[in-house]
Formats: structure tokens, sequence, C-alpha cells
């Protein structure tokens, strides 16, 4: 298995419409992804909580454990790294992260795909 | 011989205990087992016997367990005992046994004096005594109690509580003369007189003297004083029953009961008695805690055991007439060359004294009178060496951490279940934490949980730090939390954490912040900063389900519902296609709603006047209630009116986990209000409150806290004590595990919201006000903000397409969720929707 990303940035929202520390969902290239902003910066990961498989991660609590910046699936409040999609309560469970940035105040996304 | 007939004859607390024993050790059903009870009732708590004229229904007293091969034949009393053919005689027949158990109890001692079987003349044994002294009490205004102990001085409060005009009357010099010394005795009647319940002390009882009607109508004393009492109850000690053993030519002790060894076994090894009846190598013992004892020794003997009973702890603390009173080991200092430390303080109105050795190393005994702090302490310490000094340990604050942590590893801490220290350190050694932890390994504190507080002191001792810290952000409690914001009036998250934590906060502390904010009057939920801290819950008001869509559950107060508003709750549901439930709160629960449909499924049900029922918050769910009064021929109140009154008073209240509550129109009970946090249950007077129910995992039942209050009464109470919750509990913890978890538990909280202890009540009732008048219904406020409705998309980028992976099939004539039911909770598995994943 290995991972690619693909070439296109899609243009999603301006920067405004993500509060700080709270996640939106999008449809990227018809894929749901979470988008959050906190303090730190901008992440992306999928929105499909890999415990339930319903897509809900977008609505978690965001926050940080021992400084690293997370999410909290607000279905069984398992915690995902936001930089690396690695679940820190669960070995093995990830959700995969995609790229994300702002130029001239809209939010860009680039998805990574597991083929 | 293991197995057989067993008879046993009483079906008292201890008879009841010993069947229960010998089923729980004999689970093949070896012995078969039939019960002969006098009472028409079965098996009754009769310690807490004056509970019944609190408010508590004889159901609730009921000690019964059926089992199988177990026959209980009530109202049928026993006629005699044939030895030789092995018989046990009733009126209705004979049963034959090849062991039998006497369990017949003890009877009310009379004195033989004139009058005493007039009319109006009571003993104070049974709930029919009880009830036939409710009877007698209606309409009159005087009433006497012939004996100063233990249960006289219970009768006593129950006569207060009839409403009489009360004394007692004492042949000894002081009240409760076996078990406290006359300086306790004279404190314990400073407290009895303040209540109005006259004292004569040293003096005789010579006639009970009729009144007009011909029943009781004055007690006439050996000094000649003449006292008015309409009512006697007669409370001067208890006998044995042993007239069966001796009409059976059993051996009987010398002050009377049927004597057996250390085993329990009588003169005739095939009969054994237990509890009050049995004279124990010829001592009798009055309490229920040896008679237990008893029970389960003769229980393991029949099943091939070789229990024996180890001696008696009489040891007592009790509450009369709402004063702490405790008595333990030689309270009397009887023991050649003892030392006795005194402890009065006019003042507090505390009285203690401890009994010591002789080189003033040993405790040996003591009495405690207003304040019985120090007893599990003391009490665990009889025999052995003092764990602090004296004076330290009766000090208001003396039973801390150092003299818990003093006493010798045999020392009993939990004498309901027999846990010594060891026990204790053993299991905190094994990993133990906390008190929950300690409970559950040990048994300890599981019963009158008199010793909770030693087992904190016990984990203070060990070095255990008991963490109050909320998560790795905050090193401080909820409710230090909730002091620090109200202190400091600090209206953000961001400066909290900043001044008072670290880091970024998470899904622990977050909600716990917005709802102390919210509690304090912060504005919407989702104004500023404040949405981002919300669970998703309270983000989008509605509640998640598995899937990933949202229920709906409008408030319905009391249950109380109009068919215009049920058709429009069904024309909502067929135009959005939600799937209905009728919930346990008396609404209906909507399911199945995208987040995007959540503003035009209440746009529709806020125009019909319907508002948020906050089944997505920490907050008051429901008031459920019966019909009442208004309809039920049994209802003797409105309880629908006082349900919706409360509802509407106490909706939208944020709190430390969700509040239910419920009112019943009559003693029926069928809102099931006891298994509410807060529940009312009507009287024919008034309402009786009752706190700390919940259903769930761990169903409790709440405890009666008041009786007979106004309608005004009530609901200051049930303000204060919301607030006091809201105020002081942890994140997460039921009002029950609150009251639980507070040292002095229902008795502390009585202190704090009815009599002031903390000077509280005015602070907590103006919080309730302010609660009151700013309530404002969430949802449409969202409704009536563009900037709070933005968030209800289902993406951000696509504000028109519905989420595509939330799809439904039929069951049932109704949408339910596609795909699997239970997801793998190690999350190794994802369960599939069923559904193909959205990509191109």
């Amino acid at each position: 298995m290995s991972t690619t990303t693909t070439l296109h940035w899609h243009t999603v929202c301006p920067l405004t419409r993500l509060d700080l520390d709270r996640g939106v969902a999008a449809l990227v290239d018809g894929m749901q992804v979470a988008l959050f902003r906190t303090a730190d910066g901008l992440y992306a990961i999928d929105n499909r909580d890999p415990v339930t498989g319903a897509y809900v991660l977008s609505r978690g609590i965001v926050g940080s454990r021992q400084g690293v910046p997370t999410v909290a699936s607000p279905l069984h409040k398992q915690v995902y790294d936001l930089r690396t999609g690695d679940c820190l309560d669960l070995p093995g469970v990830a959700v995969t992260r995609h790229e994300i940035r702002c130029r001239e105040g809209l939010v860009e996304v680039r998805l990574r795909q597991e083929e | 011989m293991i197995g057989g007939s067993v008879v046993v004859i009483g079906n008292g607390m201890v008879g009841q205990r010993f069947v229960d024993a010998l089923r729980s050790r004999d689970p093949d059903g070896r012995w078969r087992v039939t019960v002969l009870a006098e009472e028409n009732r079965p098996a009754y708590d009769r310690v807490r016997l004056s509970a019944y004229f609190d408010g508590v229904s004889a159901d609730e007293l009921n000690l019964h367990t059926p089992y199988d091969g177990v026959r209980l034949r009530l109202g049928e009393p026993v006629t005699g005992v044939d030895r030789v053919r092995r018989l046990v005689t009733t009126a209705a027949g004979e049963y034959p046994y090849d062991v039998l158990v006497l369990a017949t109890g003890s009877s009310a001692f009379v004195p033989p004096v004139d009058g005493a079987t007039l009319p109006g003349v009571f003993v104070y044994r049974t709930l029919d005594d009880l009830t036939a002294i409710r009877e007698h009490a209606r309409g009159r205004r005087t009433g006497a109690v012939i004996g100063g102990g233990l249960l006289g001085l219970e009768a006593a409060n129950a006569l207060r509580l009839l409403g009489l005009t009360t004394s007692v009357v004492e042949f000894a010099p002081r009240l409760m003369p076996v078990q406290v010394d006359t300086a306790g005795a004279a404190m314990l009647r400073r407290y009895v007189e303040e209540l109005g319940v006259t004292c004569h002390l040293g003096v005789a009882t010579t006639a009970v003297r009729p009144g007009p009607d011909g029943t009781a109508g004055a007690l006439e004393l050996a000094d000649g004083t003449l006292l008015d009492a309409d009512l006697v109850v007669v409370a001067a000690g208890i006998r044995p029953r042993d007239e069966l053993a001796r009409a059976a030519g059993l051996g009987v002790g010398p002050r009377g009961g049927v004597l057996v060894d250390d085993t329990g076994r009588s003169s005739d090894d095939r009969i054994y008695a237990v509890g009050e009846c049995a004279a124990v190598d010829g001592t009798c013992y009055g309490l229920v805690a040896p008679g237990y004892a008893m029970a389960e020794v003769v229980a393991d003997r029949l099943v091939g055991g070789a229990a024996t009973f180890p001696g008696a702890d009489t040891a007592t603390k009790l509450k009369l007439l709402g004063v702490d009173v405790a008595s333990f080991g030689d309270a009397h200092g009887t023991t050649p060359g003892c030392l006795d430390v005194t402890w009065t303080d006019p003042a507090t109105r505390v009285y203690a004294k401890l009994v010591l050795s002789d080189d003033a190393t040993t405790l040996l005994g003591g009495v405690l009178v207003g304040d019985a702090a120090a007893y599990p302490t003391l009490r665990a310490s009889v025999g052995g060496p003092l764990p602090a000094a004296p004076l330290a340990l009766l000090a208001p604050a003396g039973s801390g951490a150092a003299a818990a942590g003093a006493l010798p590893a045999s020392a009993q801490v939990c004498s309901c279940n027999g846990v010594t220290r060891q026990d204790v350190d053993t299991a905190i050694a094994g990993g133990c934490a906390d008190v929950p932890a300690l409970k559950a390994c040990t048994r300890a504190g599981t019963s009158c949980g008199s010793c909770v507080p030693m087992l904190k002191q016990l984990l203070d001792a060990a070095g255990v730090v008991q963490s109050r810290a909320l998560c790795e952000h905050f090193d401080v409690s909820r409710q230090e939390l909730f002091d620090i914001v109200r202190v400091h009036g600090i209206r953000t998250f961001s400066r909290l954490i900043a001044e008072h934590g670290r880091g970024r906060g998470c899904d622990i502390c977050k909600p716990v912040v917005a709802s102390i904010l919210a509690s304090l009057g912060g504005g919407h939920i989702l104004d500023g900063e404040l949405a981002s801290l919300q669970d998703t819950n309270d983000h989008f008001l509605a509640n998640l389900q598995r899937d990933g869509s949202y229920s709906v559950v409008p408030r319905i107060p009391g249950g109380e519902i109009t068919p215009e508003k049920l058709i429009v709750i069904g024309e909502v549901a067929r135009d959005f296609q939600l799937y209905t439930k009728i919930t346990g709160g008396q609404r209906i629960d909507l399911f199945g709603a995208r987040v995007d449909q959540l503003p035009q499924i209440w746009r529709r049900l806020v125009d019909a006047g319907f508002e948020s029922g906050h089944a997505y918050g920490k907050a008051l769910r429901t008031v459920k209630s019966c019909v009442g009064s208004t309809w039920c021929r049994y209802g003797v109140q409105d309880s629908v009116g006082l349900a919706i009154a409360l509802e509407l008073r106490y909706r939208g209240l944020r709190a430390p986990h969700k509040i239910k509550s419920a009112v019943s129109g009559c003693a029926r009970e069928c809102a099931e209000a006891r298994s509410k946090d807060f529940g009312i249950i009507a009287t024919e007077t008034g309402w009786n409150l009752y706190l700390g129910g919940n259903g769930g995992f761990r169903p409790r039942h709440a405890d009666l806290f008041a009786t007979d209050l106004s309608t005004s009464e009530l609901v200051t109470l049930i303000d204060r004590f919301l607030m006091f919750y809201v105020r002081t509990a942890d994140r997460l913890q039921r009002t029950a595990a609150w009251i639980e978890a507070m040292e002095g538990g229902l008795d502390h909280l009585r202190s704090v919201i009815v009599d002031d202890s903390l000077g509280l009540c005015a602070e907590l009732d103006a919080a309730m006000a302010r609660h009151v008048a700013s309530y404002s219904d969430e949802w449409r406020d969202v409704l009536d903000d563009p900037d709070r409705l933005r968030r209800f998309t289902s993406f951000v980028n696509a504000p028109d397409v519905p989420d595509p992976s939330i799809t439904f099939v039929t069951e049932r004539g109704q949408p339910v969720p596609v795909g699997g039911r239970s997801p793998s909770p190690d999350g190794r598995q994802p369960v599939t929707l069923g559904l193909p994943e959205v990509r191109r």
C-alpha cells in the first residue's frame, strides 16, 4: 500500500468560514473531508470515523493532548492527531490526512488517497 | 446430615436473613425450607420502623425475597413443637422437620401496672402497632412513652410527628441508660426537651388512668404526678419469645431466651435458635447485627461448615430525634482501673467520653452525643492502642487521616461486612485508588456507609493521591473550576485556560467549561467562542445518532399535549421522513434528521408553539407525571399541573449531568418518581420530596428528603438542591453519586439547603431566580439569527448538497439507518454502512 497525493488543489471556501477550534465538512472531488482551523494552523483529514463508519469527524471537539493538536470523534470520543491522522487511543487505527493551505483568503485542499 | 426439611419459626429480620444465608450457601436446594410466620406480612425492616411515620411505605420496608424451595406461611402462629415426632404444629396443620430453627424474636415487656390493657395503650414492635398508633392519634392531643431507652425515644419522636404533645417517663435516672453515661444523657436530654418532649426521669409509672371515653387518659407516676396522655406507648424493654422452647422442654438462659452454644444449637441438637429469642451462652442480644451473625453461623453449620458465633459488637450509632448518639465497647467504664477522658462543650452541645485502660494506652470504649464523626475511627480502635492523643481524637476535626493511619492492621474498619484495616491496605496495594474501587473490592462501606470517611483517610494514609484534576489541561475539579469562573468573573474559555490551565483544552474540559458558563448565565450556547466548546449535541441542538444523523425532541411539559400539537409532530415527521418513537420521559423523539434539515424542522415546530426539549444537553430533561387528581379516582393532588410548572421553571438549566424528574399524584407512584434525580409524590396534605434516584446502569431509588411540603416549600427546596448540585458536583456525576460522595450524605445536604448551615441559601435562591428570569428558547434564538444558522449545513462548500452517507431503509413502516448495528469496539474492523464510498 502506498500513499499518493493527487495533483489538484481544490478551492473550498473563504478562510472566514472556518471558526477557530471547530471543524467543518467539505465535499472535495466527491470525498468528505473534515477541515479544522486552530491557532497553530489548518488541518484536513477524512471526515469518516474509522471506528463507526459514520461521516462525523468534522463535528468533534478540537483540542490538544501533550501538545499535539487533536480532534475527538463525537461518537465514541477516540482522539486523533490532526497532523498525522493517527488515532491516539487505538493503536493501528488512523484516518487519511489531506493537504490544506490558505491562498489569498481562500482555503484549498489537495487530496491524498490510499491505493 | 446435609439436606432435608428445615422449618423456621418466625419471619422477622433474622429469620429472613437465615433463609437468605441458607439459600446462598445451598445453591442445589438440598434443604427444603418452610417458614411459619405469626404476622400477616413477610419480613420487613424493623430497625427503620419509625420511617413508616415519615411517609415510607410498608412495601419499601420489605426485606422478603421469594426463593424456589422456600415455602412461606403467613399468619400461621406455631402452637407447639413435638421433639419426639419432630413435628411443628399450627392451627392449620403439622410440619415435620429434620432441623428446626427458632427465630421467634422478642416481645415488648409491659410492666404490670393498672390500666396497662386499656384501649389507647400500645407497644412499638410491628407495622400493625404503628398503624394502630396512627389511627388512635387522630384527633388526640397528648401522648406519653413509658421507657426512655433507644426504642422509647424513637416512639416519642413518632408521637411528636403525629402532632401529640409528648412526654417520656424513664425509671432510670437518665435517658438511654444502657448505652449512654450520666453526662452524655444530660446532653441528650437538652436536645430532646428542646424538641418539646418532656422528660420525667428516675420515676416509675404506677398506673394508666382512663379518660372520659374509657381509653387511656393520663399516666400516674410514683411521685404523684398525673401526666395527660390520650395515647400511651410502652417501650420498657423486651423479653425473648421463648415460650415454645420452654413448653418443649428446651434449656433456657438465666434471664430467658433459648439457651444455645456458639454454633446456635440448643439443648436438642436438631433445634437451633437465632436472633433476639436466643441466649448465646446465656446472653440475649437486642440488636440486629448479632442476630444476623447467628443466622449466618447456623446456615453455615447446616451445609457442613464450622462457623462459630464470635461474640457481638454491641456498638451502636444512631440518630435519635436528629441527634447523633454513639456508644461502643466498655461505654460505662466497668473495666477495673480504667480511666475516663471526657469532653463537654455546652456551646456546640457536644459530649464525648473515651474509656482507656489503666495505663491510658488502650481504648476500651466510649460515648458520643451531638457529634459522632469520630465514631468509625474510635470503634475500629477498641481493644487496640489509641490512634492519636485523646483530645485530638475528640475535637471536632479530630478524626483525620493521622488517626486512621495509626489504626492497627487487625482493626475492623467496616463492622457491617467484617473488613479490617489489613483488608483495606491489601486492596490499596493491589491497585484500588479510590473509594468506589475499595467498595467494589472489599465490600467495606457498602452497607451503612459510616466507614466511608475512614476509607478516604486510609487512602490518604497510604499516600494514594486521589487526583481531582479534570484532565491534563486543568489540575482542579469541576467544583473548583466553577468557583474560579464565578469568583473571577471569567466569561471565556481562552482566558480561563490561559490563567488557570494549560494547553488547548479537550473534549473533557471544554464541555465542562461550556456548562459552567451556561449555568452562570453566559448567554446563548452558540455565541462566539462558546460554540467551539460544545459537544456536537449542543452544537447542533440535537442528538447525534450512530449514522451521523440527529434526533429531535420537542419539549412536552409534564407529558401533556394537545391533539393539534400531536398532529404537528406527526406532520413534521411525515414530511421530513423521520422515524418516531415515544420516549420514557413522556415525549416524542424524531430520528434521522440531517444537520441541514434541523432548522427547517424547528421552524415548523417553533411556529406550532414547541420549544427545545434539551434532550441533547446535560440539563433538565423532563418532569414526567401521572394524570393525578384531575382524572384519576385515586389521585390526591394535581400532579400534571405541578409537573408542568416544575418543567417550565427548570427548563434549560445546564448541569454536570442530565437531570430527570417526575411527579406522582398519589402513593401508587405511577410516574415512577423515585427513579428520578428529584421525585415528588403527593400526600393528602401536600408533597413528599425524594432526592437522588436514577435508572440506568446502576439503578437507585431516590431517598425521602422532606414530607408534606406545600408547593412553595417544595419549589424552594428543589431550587436549592439543583443549584447546589450545579455548583458542586463533579463532571458527569448524577445527583445520586453526588449525594453518596458528599461527606455526611443526605444529612449534610439537608443541613445546607434546609438549615442553611453554609449560609448559601440566599445565593442559591438568587441564582435560580436569575435562571428562571433569563430563560429563552435556544432553538427560537437560533432561527432568529443568521450567524447561528450558518452552521447548519452538511458541507461548507456545497450548502445545497445533502450528506450522501445518510440513507435509510424501511423497517416496520419507518425509516431506519442502513447497515450494521454493532460497531467493533477496538475499531479494527470498521463496520461498513453498506453504501458506496463517495468517490469518483
